[in-house]
């Protein structure tokens, strides 16, 4: 424990990004080495094999085993159409008939001798892939999958619900501390990815949906909020396929946060751009974090700098922001990297760092697991 | 590295964990079986690295730069160990490993009556150290189509199937064969291989349901799991587990085929390790003992309880979504925040409580600074512990013989032949683990969490597993078992204190009346007091008599109402904890008075 920090979150002006994007299972890849894909277009399809339901025919029938084999106008391997007569039995000399139609299209995968069930095997299902932030293809697996790298801003979020979006950045005219209102947004957000503010309120995210706005970027978010969005509350920060219809990705946490200031300064220096989001959050092993990427024109030459810069962990004079109580949400210039374990107040013996207050200017003592880079 | 049990005397053991790749070192000293070293790295069975191995060496080169002892030779040809031969301080003897990386074992388990074949196939799992991803049971209420829905988006590891008494229906289990078909849910590892597949039910349905799945599935037939209503046999579904979970999970995981070769024994689920070192401690002492691990994700609890015949029966269930991290946020959702406010002694309004939980779900590895955000955590671990032993207590159930054997029509309400194994007024020993037991800035913190969370009863002792070593002497304990009690003993187990608990059911009971007298080595040693807890302080390691008398007929102590209880005990680091707020826990109606007793409570052991 006395080791571990969280190194803080990725945010960069201009990176070079890469992306997989792969079929669930083989299929055809539609794009070739070196093609420029634009954002959200296909790049790879395929055919979802269709579902298997076993259709229970004694039961549903009322008849016993024997009878229905007796019935079954079909055979294993062909085809019955919705509604098809597939199994008829006439009772009491003929008199009565019992009939079965197939409540679906499909080919007859088996049947079982020992219980008379009927498995039906419907259609494939077409599925494809589409390129995301999009790019230069510079991998294909053949049939599978294809990678794409492109230059872009890059900002990561701690966390985040919803799906992949793409829209376009539009920033929201309020201070990055003040909860977002319903008052706060623009009638034309059709297609936006909003960014600003904090806290946003649930009328607020309502509205925004209503007006067709596909994602939005903010601080922090109570939680109440954010399970009266959902619908549910949420147990676990394994995210990324809720059914909500704008991605929301929070760059701070729970509570009343302001944004970063570097993620709003790469953010709003795009004002307008196209840009694409995940809300998919994974805080386990393999921790994966919500991302806006914002493909560039150009290309840069500080990009790798800049991940250098983060991977190189605290450091005299790095910023941080302190992430427990009685610090929490405050932000911070490391001052000492003591080497020795300290007591804390709670009685443990742990790694720790000072740090000054940017608010009061005061010198505080934290645990080093407590902070991340800003 | 072929050494007889008795030769052995350095022995290396690597619990390759989610985050952390723990290693071990066990010496034979002249005090006898010793844990001497440890070692730690990140696990790296995720890319960039994905080899394990390479986390464990890392570990191991910790222990060789601690201890100085050469471990590791310069060519891995066939493992990279340095044997001891001559100079016993240069080498070691033997290397053992358990893993969890990844995940675990995830398994689904299929049977036909929930209370019955279902619950017994989730025992084997469980009791093989499977996470249980999905029961499914014929009688489960739910519609064909949501089942196979439900199985089509999970990702098992193995599958165990089962259903129906020797001789019995087959159809029920037919039907099940083909609702897997149906779902087909792909292994979590390798896109081309077979689902492994056991089939656990009856012996007669076993040809059909083979036939059913061999287009999707690998499938091991081994004896049904319930052969009789009333008999359970879960040895040949675990065994049959662990074959799977080498052959087709190991194997599959990177890095993993070098692990195994460098290992004379299976690795093995670190769940399973640590059920058959409380297992096998609890059977040897004769001891009813109940322990949790509580993690960031998961909670594990093992118990062994005796059945009504008198014999030990080990359990072990995993409450999946209860921990003190990622799933910190299910634990405030499946308790809410009233009940785990209750046990702080500090006014916080809802709204701040859930932010900050949430915030720690978000940043698992941040720690508590301040005192209040401590207890705030053992308040969480009070809630969880109590939460994961009442889903414990579900599944840890004894069968009654003597049950007539009925139609399969009947066998939807079979359920009059289980009872429940756990007895908390019987429990000897609770022993906790994972960090926020095993590193509680204060020993009597943990006791407390234990205390409140398992509302223990009776005359209970209470300790913690130090540094989480009961994986690593599971393994060794496959091998060398008294070897392996003897560290756990010494070096495992910090017994903290023994918890006196009379429960009661005298009602408008006033605060501070006696409600038993504990004597100690033939002294006095005090009073249980109603309402109150105390704590009394006695030598570390005095063994004697410890005698709980209770002062009235209608309170219990642990032997029965009005029944003193006499025990043989060595006692811990804090002596004996008094503990008089009867059981279940009961809380004063206001909020003023609930705050007051929880400062109380806290003060009075030392801890606030």
């Amino acid at each position: 424990m006395s080791r571990a920090f969280t190194p803080g979150l990725h945010v960069t002006a201009s990176t070079l990004i890469r992306r997989r994007r792969e079929l669930p299972l083989l299929g055809e890849v539609l794009v070739e080495m070196g093609d420029a894909v634009p954002v959200g277009v296909d790049v790879a399809k395929g055919e979802l094999p269709g579902e298997l339901y076993v259709l229970r025919l004694p039961e549903r029938m009322g008849l016993e085993v024997f009878e229905v084999l007796g019935g079954l106008k079909k055979k294993a391997g062909e085809r019955v159409n919705k509604g098809e007569l597939l199994c008829e039995h006439a009772g009491l000399f003929g008199l009565l008939k019992t009939r079965y139609a197939s409540p679906d299209t499909g080919v007859i995968e088996f049947i079982t001798e020992k219980s008379g069930h009927v498995a039906l095997r419907l259609p494939s299902k077409p599925i494809s892939v589409d390129s995301f932030m999009g790019g230069c293809v510079v991998e294909i697996e053949e049939g599978k999958a294809v990678v794409l790298e492109t230059e872009a801003a890059f900002v990561q979020g701690i966390f985040g619900v919803g799906g992949e979006r793409a829209g376009v950045i539009r920033m929201l005219d309020i201070e990055p501390d003040k909860e977002i209102t319903p008052s706060d947004l623009p009638e034309d957000i059709s297609g936006s990815i909003l960014v600003g503010g904090a806290r946003p309120q649930l009328e607020a995210l309502q509205l925004a949906a209503e007006r067709g706005a596909v994602g939005c970027i903010t601080g922090s978010i109570d939680d109440q909020v954010l399970a009266a969005y959902l619908g549910y509350d949420l147990g676990i920060a394994l995210t990324g396929d809720e059914d909500v219809p704008l991605t929301l990705i929070m760059t701070e946490g729970f509570g009343n946060m302001r944004m970063s200031r570097r993620s709003l300064e790469v953010l709003s220096k795009h004002d307008e751009a196209t840009a694409v989001m995940n809300g998919m959050t994974q805080v386990r092993a393999g921790a994966v974090r919500p991302e806006v990427i914002i493909p560039l024109e150009s290309k840069s030459d500080h990009s790798i700098v800049d991940e250098q810069q983060l991977a190189k962990g605290l450091d005299i004079g790095s910023e941080v922001r302190l992430i427990r109580v009685p610090y929490f949400g405050q932000r911070a210039v490391i001052t000492k990297l003591p080497k020795e374990e300290y007591q804390i107040e709670t009685g443990a013996h742990t790694r720790v760092l000072h740090a000054k207050l940017e608010s009061t200017g005061e010198e505080v003592i934290v645990p080093r697991a407590n902070v991340e880079l800003l | 590295m072929k050494k007889t049990k008795e030769e052995l005397r350095t022995v290396l053991v690597t619990d390759c964990g989610s985050t952390t790749t723990k290693a071990l070192l066990f010496e034979k000293t002249e005090k006898g079986w010793r844990q001497t070293s440890r070692g730690e790295a990140p696990t790296t069975v995720e890319k960039p690295v994905a080899d394990v191995t390479v986390g464990a060496l890392n570990a191991f080169t910790e222990i060789q730069e601690l201890t100085g002892r050469s471990i590791l030779k310069d060519s891995t040809e066939e493992h990279p160990f340095v044997v001891t031969e001559g100079d016993p301080s240069s080498g070691i003897d033997l290397y053992l490993s358990t893993s969890s990386a990844g995940g675990g074992l995830q398994m689904m388990v299929s049977g036909v009556v929930r209370q019955m074949t279902t619950e017994s196939a989730e025992r084997a799992a469980l009791g093989a150290g499977a996470i249980v991803l999905e029961a499914i049971s014929a009688d489960d209420e739910r519609e064909e189509h949501e089942r196979v829905e439900r199985i089509r988006h999970l990702r098992p590891d193995i599958v165990l199937l089962t259903g129906g008494v020797d001789g019995g229906s087959e159809v029920h289990v037919v039907e099940a064969a083909e609702t897997l078909l149906a779902a087909a849910p792909r292994p979590r590892f390798g896109d081309t291989l077979q689902l492994p597949v056991i089939y656990a039910g009856n012996a007669e349905a076993a040809e059909e349901v083979k036939e059913i799945l061999s287009p999707i599935a690998q499938i091991s037939v081994v004896e049904n799991i319930r052969p009789t209503l009333e008999r359970e046999n879960l040895g040949p579904a675990r065994e049959a587990i662990h074959e799977f979970f080498l052959t087709h999970v190991m194997s599959h995981s990177p890095g993993y085929d070098k692990l195994l070769s460098w290992t004379p024994l299976p690795v093995m689920p670190t769940p399973a390790a640590v059920g058959d070192m409380v297992s096998s401690f609890a059977k040897r002492r004769g001891l009813q003992v109940l322990c949790a691990d509580i993690g960031g994700a998961t909670t594990d609890v093992f118990s062994v309880f005796h059945n009504e015949e008198g014999a030990p029966i080990f359990n072990r269930t995993v409450s999946a979504n209860l921990g003190m991290s990622y799933s910190i946020a299910n634990v405030l959702i499946e308790a809410g925040s009233e009940a785990i406010a209750r046990w702080l002694n500090f006014e916080l309004e809802f709204s701040e409580l859930r932010d900050r939980l949430r915030n720690k779900m978000i940043r698992p590895t941040s720690i508590p600074q301040t005192k209040e955000d401590l207890w705030l955590e053992q308040a969480v671990c009070r809630e969880a512990l109590r939460l994961s032993l009442v889903h414990h207590r579900e599944l840890a159930v004894g069968l009654s013989g003597g049950q007539k054997q009925r139609g399969i029509s009947d066998i939807f309400s079979q359920q009059s032949n289980r009872y429940e194994l756990v007895n908390m007024m019987k429990l000897d020993l609770v022993i906790g683990s994972g960090g926020v037991l095993s590193h509680a800035p204060q020993r009597l913190e943990a006791a407390m969490m234990m205390l409140d969370g398992f509302g223990l009863q009776g005359v209970t002792e209470i300790a913690v597993d130090s540094i989480f070593m009961m994986p690593h002497l599971g393994v060794l304990a496959s091998l060398h078992p008294e070897a392996a009690e003897e560290i756990f003993v010494h070096d495992c187990i910090v017994h903290i204190a023994h918890a006196i608990v009379p429960v009661y059911s005298l009602t408008r009971l006033k605060p501070g009346t006696p409600l038993a007298r504990v004597s100690f080595g033939g002294k006095k040693a005090g009073e249980v007091l109603a309402g109150e807890v105390t704590h009394i302080p006695l030598e570390q390691g005095a063994s004697g008599e410890l005698v709980v008398t209770p002062s009235s007929s209608k309170i219990d102590v642990g032997a029965g109402r009005g029944k003193k209880v006499i025990k043989e005990v060595t006692l811990g680091l804090h002596g004996l904890l008094l503990d008089g707020r009867n059981r279940p826990h009961e809380w004063p109606e206001s909020e003023q008075e609930r705050l007051t007793m929880q400062q109380r409570v806290l003060q009075s052991v030392g801890i606030a």
